[in-house]
């Protein structure tokens, strides 16, 4: 009854049909080859690193009260966390520690790496809380006193943050020190002293691989915040030499390109950086730039990402939402809310543009008072931020 | 100069951008007597919790994760209680299957859990990989009535209790209508048999040539005899199923449905039964039924409103048809007089409901994926 051939026609047909609806929405399946990969893990069991987890899992399985293996277990955890940017390995450091953080005085030990991850997950007050228990049992612990640098220059209470970075003075290498001043001198007003001195800094040979991509970043930020462009580009790639990966170095170098308009540059450094959302974001904006198709893409996967972590009701990631929505979603007023929800957390430079451009595109001036505050209470030395600042007070809305 | 290490890398704060922390989601359906559970679970985490890479090639493969669907059962199902008063509900696995979310593939478990009896107060107790991730969320989502709720699990919250019933029977009613119409409007493959069998409902068969119909009246009684034959047939079917009376294999069903949509299209090519299709209309809407309770029980059976939600349901499947038709045959009545009705509408209509269907019929009824997700 019916030939081959129209039959044939018939299937492609509907296929072609169901392929256009069908991609639309996804449902649970059972697929029907075994050799499907299905997932790709972060590492494989001959990995040396994973040997060395799973050592220190055995370790730490067989003997469960050994704080040692577990403090390592835990920091092997961190660290892999922050290269791989996976932050399913801080939740797993945590639980490692847990049973001596159910301990009435739990060890600094454990407290210390509890506070680097509660940094990490933006609970900075417990961060806090955390690191001032481990200093008054060990007031020469300068990693805890570094980390607490950082979290109060996170919180913009510099004079507090500087006096925590001076405790370092005899307790760790002058760079440390240099590198944990310099952080904050560069953007609250001594941008030039800050370049000087970590430019002799990085000159040392002395250095690991990370702190010379620490110094490396701290001089290129600054420069950017100064206009230095070609300074700025020489210390990233200083940063890029060392070869070790980095995540926070791939967002701030993806940012300096993005501000350039050199797009390109921004595929080529970002292209496979599709698993964490900053860079996936960064990707996606000069992706827009350049009108290619891969955009829709990345836009939607962005957009159910920031769902997904909604419907957790985690707000990590709301500075990089605040600015998916105003720049991709162009939704200035559900932006401004969550610039201004992100601000309430964290006030760095980059905190700073997303409210003061949020604050812009929803023609609300009142909304960019705090940050302007910020500016002057602080002489900040950013020539975006001022520029920013200067096109809202000039504008009649 | 053991300090000096340590600092080296603990300076550096892990971007917080970094993609999403563990999280697995529950879906409880409340149903008559039972509750209904689809729980995803991230591949990497149950890796991580019970080890599925066999060849250790760093890469998780369908055969890896199908091997281990026995332990991958019992650990999940060992850290998850659900209990009904004093009464522990006994868990039974249904299927695994996988399914994407925005972090990678996850493990998707079917099950069914009896609680011996009706539950007023469903109390939940989860404790999946908190002890390996102290970050893990279990995100759940109870839908009962066609409402729902959620709730999140973390550490620090691991049981969660739910009360079941004392809702508003007019918004539950409502609900229910809403789903209904819905359900008709995006379930293609019902309105493509319907379409399919109206098609030619404003034509008449004349010594083997289609002609246009004269009065709206018989076009009319035809249209009402398909529609009402076919309504008729997927309500009794629905109840029958959604009162647990039968149980039909959904692959069956699923495929079934596909067929008729294949069979209603070739009748309007090769027509033999013109003047009968309310039969057609009658004998697959049975099995349409059928494709309808399983859309019911996902939107969660409450237990003390079975048949008002039930009746509720089915009026809005009704409405939505209605609207179908209301929507077509106006058209198809002015159209019917043109050259273009026969040939193109007709014949290239009944055509690609055909070409679509087929391609159902051969995923649902071989279980295989024609096109990529």
């Amino acid at each position: 009854m019916i030939r081959p051939r129209p039959f044939m026609m018939l299937i492609l047909l509907g296929w072609f049909t169901l392929s256009q609806v069908g991609a639309l929405c996804s449902e649970p399946y059972r697929p029907t080859d075994d050799a499907q990969v299905l997932e790709r893990l972060t590492f494989k069991a001959s990995d040396p690193v994973a040997r060395e987890i799973e050592i220190l899992r055995a370790n730490v399985r067989r003997n469960s009260r050994n704080l040692d293996s577990a403090v390592r277990l835990a920091t092997l955890y961190i660290e892999q966390g922050r290269s791989e940017g996976d932050p399913r390995f801080l939740g797993q450091a945590q639980a490692v520690l847990t049973p001596w953080l159910n301990e009435p005085t739990p060890p600094p030990a454990a407290l210390l790496l509890r506070a680097t991850i509660g940094q990490n997950v933006h609970e900075f007050n417990e961060a806090l809380a955390d690191l001032d228990q481990v200093l008054a049992v060990q007031p020469t612990n300068a990693q805890a006193w570094l980390t607490k640098a950082s979290v109060l220059q996170v919180q913009a209470r510099y004079d507090e943050a500087r006096r925590a970075c001076r405790r370092l003075t005899r307790l760790a290498a002058s760079h440390v020190l240099l590198g944990c001043l310099g952080d904050i001198a560069g953007v609250t007003g001594q941008s030039s002293k800050t370049l000087e001195l970590l430019r002799q800094v990085l000159a040392e040979s002395s250095l690991s691989g990370r702190e010379r991509i620490w110094i490396a970043t701290i001089l290129g930020e600054t420069a950017v915040r100064t206009g230095a462009i070609r300074d700025a580009e020489e210390y990233f790639s200083e940063a890029f030499k060392v070869g070790i990966k980095d995540q926070y170095l791939l967002g701030v170098y993806g940012d300096f390109l993005l501000d350039q308009g050199r797009y390109p540059d921004v595929l080529s450094l970002l292209h496979y950086e599709t698993r964490a959302d900053g860079l996936l974001l960064r990707l996606a904006l000069a992706e827009q730039a350049l009108n290619l198709s891969t955009f829709h893409n990345h836009l939607a996967e962005l957009a159910s990402r920031f769902a997904a972590s909604r419907e957790r009701g985690t707000t990590v990631h709301i500075r990089e939402e605040a600015r998916f929505t105003l720049t991709l979603l162009r939704d200035a007023g559900r932006a401004l809310p969550l610039a201004q929800t992100n601000w309430s957390v964290q006030r760095e430079p980059a905190d700073a543009r997303i409210l003061l451009e949020c604050a812009l595109a929803a023609k609300n001036r009142a909304a960019a008072q705090p940050v302007i505050d910020w500016l002057n209470a602080n002489h900040v030395e950013d020539f975006r931020l001022r520029q920013l600042t200067k096109q809202i007070q000039d504008t009649t809305f | 100069m053991r300090p000096l290490l340590v600092i080296a890398w603990l300076l550096f704060s892990l971007p917080a951008w970094a993609h999403k922390p563990s999280d697995s989601y529950l879906s409880l359906f409340m149903q008559n007597d039972h509750v209904e559970g689809q729980w995803d679970i991230a591949l990497r985490d149950l890796d991580n919790a019970i080890g599925l890479d066999g060849d250790c090639n760093g890469q998780l493969t369908w055969g890896e994760v199908r091997s281990k669907h026995v332990a991958i059962g019992s650990y999940a199902f060992s850290r998850l209680t659900l209990s009904a008063g004093t009464h522990t509900c006994k868990i039974q696995m249904l299927e695994q299957l996988i399914d994407h979310h925005t972090d990678g593939a996850y493990s998707v478990l079917r099950f069914r859990a009896d609680c011996g009896g009706l539950v007023d107060r469903l109390h939940a107790d989860y404790r999946l990989l908190f002890d390996i991730d102290a970050q893990h969320r279990g995100l759940l989502r109870l839908t009962q009535g066609g409402q729902t709720s959620a709730a999140i699990f973390s550490r620090e919250s691991p049981a969660q209790e739910f009360s079941i019933a004392e809702r508003s029977r007019w918004n539950e009613s409502i609900q229910f209508i809403r789903e209904g119409i819905w359900h008709i409007w995006l379930g293609f493959d019902h309105v493509l048999f319907l379409l399919a069998l109206l098609l030619p409902a404003v034509l008449l068969r004349v010594d083997g040539h289609w002609q246009a119909a004269g009065e709206f009246s018989s076009v009319w009684w035809n249209v009402v005899s398909i529609v009402t034959a076919f309504t008729v047939a997927h309500s009794l079917t629905l109840s029958l199923a959604a009162l647990d009376i039968v149980r039909l294999p959904s692959r069956w069903i699923e495929s079934t449905i596909a067929a008729s949509v294949v069979l209603a299209g070739l009748g309007n090519l090769y027509p033999m039964m013109v003047s009968r299709r309310w039969m057609i209309a009658f004998g697959f809407g049975l099995v349409h039924g059928f494709g309808f309770a399983a859309v019911l029980t996902d939107l969660g059976l409450p237990q003390d409103s079975l048949l008002l939600s039930l009746v509720s349901f089915n009026v809005g499947v009704e409405i939505g048809q209605l609207a179908i038709v209301a929507a077509f045959l106006p058209l198809a009545y002015l159209l019917r007089r043109s050259w273009s009705y026969p040939r193109l509408v007709l014949n290239g209509g009944s055509l690609a409901v055909i070409a679509i269907a087929l391609v159902w019929f051969t995923e649902r009824a071989f279980d295989l994926q024609l096109f990529p997700l």
